[in-house]
């Protein structure tokens, strides 16, 4: 058995406002956009501020809000798309920065909106085979600084933000169920920042414009909107059947929907898609805006008061890979 | 889903617009309102509504609205 112990966040102090992208950007409608996309600010990484300090910060909050020791854990697992070195891993960084004990394994691993539910499955396959007993599960991205300047569309849904969840053989709050996990790598292109890594390694200057009107910059990145939105429409219905088969359950049987908070417009979308109530559906990223990998640890730390003994929540992440993930959890 | 309805439904994706100005012969990319967000919409709506997949493309390559319900007819 595994179980989610406990979960904080940490969100960069800076902040940028609808009212500052509308300075920005004067021909944007904000007001219409805020209501659609369901985003007011988002936290923004200064400029030397990277991933693995965001991550740092989080896994400091959760240790002091929960009192857990550093000795205590004995593997880190970190999942960011935007790591402080191609080498070392930033996992083996932290380790060192955060007081882990030496006997403490660690890696990150490259996933985004589906990488909380994949951090959950590789944590819980870690305790299962008694790998490790105290797994330290980090979410960290700072997309902001993928984007070009002149993207509004992006730099209106993403902010900064990491997450940081212990998951322990030892009991928690929530006890993780069985996963549904997948993949469609077909559509990578998507969602994308070209240059930069081995494939690309230098900038390329390149720009074209997409079929949506957008600038698509090798060198920042890029998103094909109705791709991704076409994809998520097409596995989550599936997902979410695939996890009530695996648990015996019936949708009456959810108390809690808790998805990946991509956009208000998309998830309201899916789950009209997906005859979920509204009542048992989780959507906020105001004051956030979608911070990736970390939407759904942070949006499961925030409802957490509502939730009560018994209940069982779905998890779901999807987005970049193009990657989707899910599981229940029930409260103990 | 018959025309009458499909203009119905493609109309309710915009916010601004008054939907009696949308008809099937209006040139949807003509419209003040639209951009990558209310073709976003329109994606989702045909995905949802009509169970078929369009794409960011497809919908460029269109005019007016009679000329996306032909299209998603023949998906």
């Amino acid at each position: 058995m595994a179980y989610i112990k406990a979960i904080s966040y940490y969100l960069p102090e800076q902040v940028m406002t609808n009212q500052q992208l509308l300075e920005r950007f004067p021909e944007w409608n904000s007001d219409k956009v805020a209501q659609k996309i369901g985003v007011e600010c988002r936290h923004v990484a200064s400029a030397g501020e990277t991933a693995g300090d965001m991550a740092e910060q989080a896994a400091r909050r959760l240790m002091a809000e929960h009192n857990i020791a550093p000795e205590s854990i004995d593997f880190l697992l970190l999942c960011t798309q935007s790591p402080d070195y191609f080498l070392p891993s930033t996992a083996c960084v932290l380790q060192d920065r955060l007081g882990l004990p030496k006997s403490c394994g660690a890696f990150d691993f490259n996933l985004g909106c589906s990488g909380a539910i994949y951090g959950l499955a590789v944590a819980k396959g870690l305790i299962a085979a008694g790998v490790a007993h105290n797994v330290l599960l980090l979410t960290a991205e700072t997309y902001t600084k993928y984007l070009h300047p002149d993207d509004k569309s992006n730099q209106t849904i993403f902010g900064d933000g990491a997450a940081a969840c212990l998951v322990s053989g030892d009991g928690g709050f929530a006890r993780i169920g069985e996963f549904v996990l997948g993949t469609d790598g077909s559509g990578a292109n998507n969602l994308i920042v070209k240059s930069g890594a081995s494939r690309q390694p230098q900038p390329t200057g390149q720009v074209v414009t997409d079929d949506e009107g957008h600038q698509w910059h090798d060198d920042y990145l890029y998103m094909n909107g109705g791709a991704i939105f076409n994809f998520t429409l097409d596995v989550v219905p599936p997902l979410i059947a695939e996890l009530l088969a695996k648990h015996q359950l019936t949708r009456d049987d959810v108390d809690y929907y808790v998805f990946h908070q991509a956009n208000k417009y998309m998830l309201e979308t899916i789950r009209r898609f997906a005859r979920l109530p509204q009542d048992k559906f989780y959507v906020n990223l105001q004051q956030t805006g979608n911070t990736v990998s970390s939407t759904v640890l942070i949006a499961l730390s925030q409802c957490r008061d509502r939730l009560k003994s018994g209940d069982r929540v779905m998890l779901a992440g999807f987005g970049v890979g193009l990657s989707y993930g899910g599981t229940i959890i029930e409260v103990i | 889903m018959d025309i009458n309805a499909f203009v119905e439904g493609f109309a309710q994706q915009f916010m601004d617009t008054d939907p009696s100005e949308i008809t099937a012969s209006t040139r949807f990319h003509d419209l003040e309102e639209w951009s990558s967000l209310t073709a976003l919409c329109v994606i989702g709506f045909v995905r949802t509504e009509c169970g078929k997949t369009i794409t960011a493309r497809e919908l460029k390559d269109i005019d007016t609205v009679q000329d996306l319900y032909d299209l998603v007819q023949t998906l």
